[in-house]
């Protein structure tokens, strides 16, 4: 039903909202696995959602899909009220395919993201990284991303590592150049995936500060993470993902407070067994 | 041996070298420039894109290049259509068969080491470009290429000197390289022991030459903040004897 409707009505007027993600009915099998089995989420402008759930619960995925990193085989996608363009899989088709790459640029270059493992050009120096985007993709001077690239460094609190390479910065180094690297492109949406899961627990504190103080800045985020304890600090919203499906989702403190699904309270007990 | 004669006969064979040093150069070049499409075309997930050059790279790494050279010089030549073509005046000079028989060998070795480099570029690094927003032409050019290119530069640097040695073939299509004028004076003196030795000596100092050269590059690219300048340097030199 509204798949079809997705594809007889022009876009701008089926859009469920103006702004954030909509995603409908997202399915993705990768191999004989099926990694999402049906997500729908909204996510409104200015919210703060933190998707949790096990290892190969498809969260990761979720999220690679809301910028089209991984491709959906099938579902609705609307991100800042536009729906992207993408064909899904068929009997004729077995691979879905992007259907406007110019769409796709334009939507993606809208959207920060941040990786597990940083993903920093190791043959850029930190504010070539920064800097990169906005030249190449919005069109700026050097001068002027330059500037910009250093504003952001700035604001992560890495001003003195701007002539550095990535391999001589510490992991929570990395992540926040690599926090530094999305915003330069002064995206509509951060997206974060497990930002905390590759470092040193010592270093997870540097991370979690930034993005907790671009929490307060009212800025639309979706973060996959195991930080329990983070994600009822800063998100507004939460939601649960057990076996490519929500199991649950909720308003943020009676998510974590009152959980009512089976599979959400014995993965909360389990993460408070482990950190008492 | 006599000494006096080796060092005559150095000075001789130096005049080989601006020979030699242009067939070399000149077809890293050209194998350079055609390897780098190529390989991105190899590692298309395009089967009528990547077969074409991986069945170019079999043929070509698959026969001795002396044999593509004398194929080239000799066997060409045979051919009515070519003879009575414009290409006749390019294939009739040895210089020019040298160059494209060095040339397209190069690119096709090359070919397959950038396709190595491409394949070894992270998942996570083209994630980012492509998260970035950059067009695929831009996620190449800046992106896969240069983290490519520097991960495979060890190996590359082994093509340079591997050619570097084989424009030597070239002395049999009669040119007057270092190897070349070396059999014409052998030919003169009879001294082949010291004229040969001297030859050796010559190649030598060209691949160290060389070999330095790349490893100021491979410093730089894995480069470190002066502080740092001295153990990474010391990998950089393993890397390079160890390959």
């Amino acid at each position: 039903m509204r798949a079809a409707i997705a594809t007889s009505l022009p876009e701008s007027q089926i859009a469920p909202a103006a702004g954030g993600v909509q995603a409908r009915g997202i399915e993705k099998r990768l191999g004989n696995v099926e990694v999402l089995r049906g997500v729908t989420l909204d996510v409104a402008a200015g919210e703060i959602v933190a998707i949790l759930g096990s290892s190969g619960s498809g969260k990761s995925t979720f999220l690679r899909c809301v910028n089209l990193l991984t491709l959906p085989d099938r579902g609705d996608i609307w991100v800042h009220g536009e729906h992207l363009r993408l064909r899904p899989i068929s009997e004729r088709d077995s691979e879905p395919r992007i259907l406007d790459h110019d769409q796709v640029r334009r939507v993606r270059a809208s959207i920060g993201m941040v990786f597990q493992n940083f993903n920093l050009w190791p043959h850029m120096t930190v504010l070539e990284n920064v800097s990169a985007g906005p030249v190449l993709v919005n069109r700026l001077t050097r001068k002027a991303a330059t500037e910009l690239g250093r504003g952001y460094l700035a604001k992560v609190g890495l001003s003195d590592k701007a002539g550095s390479y990535p391999r001589h910065l510490s992991g929570g180094q990395q992540q926040r150049v690599a926090i530094a690297r999305a915003l330069a492109m002064e995206p509509k949406l951060l997206l974060f995936d497990e930002p905390t899961s590759a470092l040193d627990p010592e270093l997870v504190g540097e991370v979690l500060r930034v993005m907790t103080a671009l929490a307060g800045e009212g800025r639309t985020m979706m973060i996959v993470t195991h930080e329990v304890a983070f994600a009822r600090e800063v998100s507004s919203r939460a939601a649960f993902m057990h076996q490519g499906r929500i199991e649950e989702e909720g308003s943020s403190p009676a998510f974590f407070l009152n959980p009512t699904s089976a599979s959400l309270r014995r993965f909360l007990t389990a993460h408070d067994e482990r950190h008492s | 041996m006599d000494a006096e004669l080796l060092l005559t006969s150095m000075m001789t064979l130096a005049s080989g070298i601006p020979l030699t040093l242009i067939l070399t150069l000149a077809s890293l070049v050209i194998g350079l420039v055609l390897s780098v499409p190529l390989a991105f075309l190899r590692t298309s997930g395009n089967k009528y894109f990547s077969l074409p050059v991986l069945a170019y790279t079999y043929v070509f790494r698959g026969t001795p290049l002396l044999v593509q050279l004398f194929i080239i010089y000799y066997g060409l030549g045979q051919i009515e259509f070519i003879r009575s073509s414009g290409l006749w005046y390019v294939l009739r000079d040895p210089f020019w068969c040298s160059l494209l028989a060095f040339s397209l060998n190069s690119a096709a070795y090359t070919t397959e080491v950038f396709r190595g480099g491409i394949l070894a570029v992270p998942s996570g690094m083209i994630d980012a470009a492509q998260a970035i927003g950059m067009t695929p032409l831009q996620q190449k050019r800046k992106i896969i290429l240069p983290i490519a290119f520097r991960g495979v530069l060890p190996s590359y640097v082994n093509e340079v000197i591997a050619l570097l040695k084989a424009s030597s073939l070239a002395s049999t299509v009669t040119l007057l390289e270092i190897t070349g004028l070396s059999r014409k004076l052998v030919s003169e003196t009879f001294a082949p022991y010291e004229i040969f030795i001297a030859a050796g000596i010559l190649y030598l100092g060209l691949t160290s030459i060389f070999t330095s050269g790349f490893r100021v590059l491979e410093t730089r690219w894995l480069n470190a903040p002066p502080k740092q300048a001295a153990p990474d340097g010391i990998i950089a030199k393993q890397v390079v004897h160890g390959s």
